[in-house]
């Protein structure tokens, strides 16, 4: 017959019955306040969100028709449009991305994948393009305006002073995404081109970037949606003007969707302020959709390694 | 091995057979590749030291030993993949059909381009089937006139042609991590090297995959040299007709690990007359 060891006592002592009482730890008063703050906070944040759109639809529907796209800015509120601000804003977003995407992608390319990162001098660029990033959007109008001074430009509202300023404004934000979607390519797949025989500069071409791509696109796109809704750079330009025919060119004059709606809502009729509502579910609109763009692109190239 | 008995019993049977039927391995090699004195350094850290090893022409030469012993570092070091790694120093001298491949002016792509590798995870490009075969030509300037045949040739080698010959427009992706593992194979023939170097390339395959991959390189054997390094000693006893045997060794002054060779001989030498006590431990199994 086995004797009862110590071991065994301790063995039998470690025995537990599951209690199913359905009561947890988890379940504290201290954790439940905390959750119910957690929520108050969330609450809080998403109910400011439905009160600025449900109060943007509410006022701005009635004048989301043709005319808002077809018609320009007048003194009259009922014939009044944004359709020079909406192909301003084309026009100027298309020229900072003409302007800022390649730049921003060359420099992030050379950064991450040749430049030698024991070099102080590589250091301080890194750090400052984070900085960058960090600067208030007006300061980069202030650089345009001053630049455009320099070149002896007298009319500064011109499409590519206002790409200037906001390609300024979003080159740090490519930069720093580009590096990070360059970072994300496995090393495996570089070592796999230059075991072929490949030169650094075929590998970054015909693997890195493509590889990249997705993650570059989804940057660049969070990028210029960020420059589409922006104002204080380009009201500094002098963008805040009244047009009445449409952006030709480079050179012609502009505003832009974001300086419309100040524009109206600075007005003192109420009608005007209906516009600006319209206008903004517009901007609203492009955005979301700009931004369901990155997302999707983001999504369908997850996992591919 | 109960559970897939035929495929594998039937590659290894084979294996076993090609592997006796196979030409007496010279008593020394004619080297493709010579190692002499090299050590590698990463900054300050001496992670190989004094290494002298020939490799023989159409011969297949493994590199055992447990980890840390600087058998991938010594690998890397062959065609100049360590170049890539920061800080990275290669001492003495690696002579390629005699001549100094760390001398400088010499290019480290030509270098790569006529000694290919082959890694521990596949890393099938982000291309199709085609155009990872197709990459190393292209982008090394070959003259290749046909570019379908030439593409179907290297799959072809690797015994990888009957599989996806109906799929060579589809995504690298698609394929096992074996059939990937020997398309890294094919897309390292199709540039027509002399010499393949293979990191632990059946480390992620299964038992099947891994008797695949050993039995293309008895195949590959007759038409370019193989340095191949492996964690499994089995391996190395089947397919390799020369292998060294390296260990981590401790400085008794410095207190740093550093790998280095014990012996280097023909396969059969060092699985059954070792003559170092410490490749017989290792082999039989006692350390490592």
């Amino acid at each position: 017959m086995a004797l009862y060891t110590p071991q065994a006592a301790a063995a039998d002592a470690r025995r537990t019955v599951l209690t199913t009482s359905g009561r947890s730890r988890e379940r504290t008063p201290r954790s439940l306040v905390f959750v119910v703050l957690l929520w108050f906070s969330l609450l809080v944040a998403f109910a400011t969100l439905v009160a600025l759109l449900v109060h943007t639809l509410v006022d701005g529907l009635p004048r989301l028709d043709g005319r808002l796209f077809s018609e320009y800015p007048s003194s009259r509120p009922e014939e009044a449009g944004a359709r020079p601000a909406v192909l301003g804003s084309l026009w100027v977003i298309g020229t900072t991305a003409v302007l800022a995407v390649p730049l921003g992608v060359a420099a992030a390319v050379h950064l991450e994948e040749f430049a030698d990162r024991d070099k102080w001098w590589n250091r301080l660029i890194e750090v400052n393009i984070s900085n960058l990033s960090a600067v208030p959007a007006i300061i980069y109008g202030m650089l345009a305006l001053g630049s455009l001074a320099l070149l002896g430009v007298t009319q500064k509202n011109i499409v590519v002073g206002g790409a200037v300023a906001l390609g300024m404004l979003i080159l740090p934000v490519i930069i720093i995404s580009t590096r990070e979607a360059l970072r994300a390519v496995p090393r495996e797949l570089r070592d796999g081109s230059l075991a072929v025989g490949a030169s650094d500069l075929q590998t970054t071409w015909r693997i890195t970037l493509p590889a990249a791509l997705p993650g570059i696109a989804t940057g660049t796109i969070l990028a210029l949606s960020r420059a589409l809704g922006e104002a204080a750079p380009l009201l500094l330009l002098g963008g805040l003007v009244f047009l009445s025919f449409d952006p030709n060119g480079l050179l012609s004059q502009f505003t832009t969707m974001p300086i419309q709606i100040f524009s109206w809502t600075s007005q003192p009729q109420a009608e005007f302020h209906t516009l600006a509502a319209a206008a903004s579910i517009l901007l609203m609109g492009i955005l979301l959709l700009m931004n369901g763009t990155a997302i999707y692109i983001r999504n369908r190239s997850q996992k591919r390694w | 091995m109960t559970t897939e008995p035929t495929v594998h019993d039937a590659i290894e049977m084979e294996l076993v057979q090609k592997h006796a039927s196979r030409p007496e391995v010279p008593e020394t090699p004619t080297p493709v590749i010579q190692v002499e004195d090299v050590s590698v350094f990463y900054d300050d850290y001496q992670a190989v030291r004094d290494v002298t090893l020939d490799i023989g022409h159409n011969e297949i030469t493994a590199l055992i030993g447990p980890s840390g012993c600087g058998k991938s570092t010594i690998l890397r070091s062959l065609n100049r993949m360590n170049d890539l790694i920061r800080g990275a120093r290669v001492t003495g001298a690696i002579r390629y059909w005699g001549q100094d491949m760390y001398e400088p002016g010499v290019d480290p792509i030509e270098v790569r381009r006529r000694i290919g590798m082959v890694f521990q995870k596949p890393n099938p490009f982000p291309k199709s089937i085609y155009d990872n075969i197709a990459y190393g030509p292209r982008v090394t300037g070959m003259k290749v006139d046909d570019m379908d045949a030439h593409v179907e040739r290297a799959l072809t080698r690797a015994a990888l042609w009957d599989e996806v010959k109906d799929k060579l427009k589809q995504s690298a992706y698609g394929l096992s991590g074996g059939q990937q593992q020997r398309l890294c194979i094919a897309r390292t023939i199709a540039v027509e090297p002399d010499v393949i170097l293979m990191d632990e390339p059946c480390a992620s395959l299964d038992p099947i995959a891994t008797l695949r991959i050993e039995e293309l390189m008895a195949e590959l054997r007759d038409l370019y040299t193989i340095v191949i390094v492996t964690h499994n000693m089995q391996q190395a006893a089947r397919v390799a007709d020369r292998t060294a045997f390296f260990t981590a060794a401790i400085d008794p002054q410095t207190g740093e690990r550093h790998g280095e060779l014990v012996e280097f001989d023909k396969t059969t030498t060092i699985f059954e007359r070792p003559a170092d006590p410490r490749t017989e431990g290792y082999i039989s199994g006692r350390f490592g």
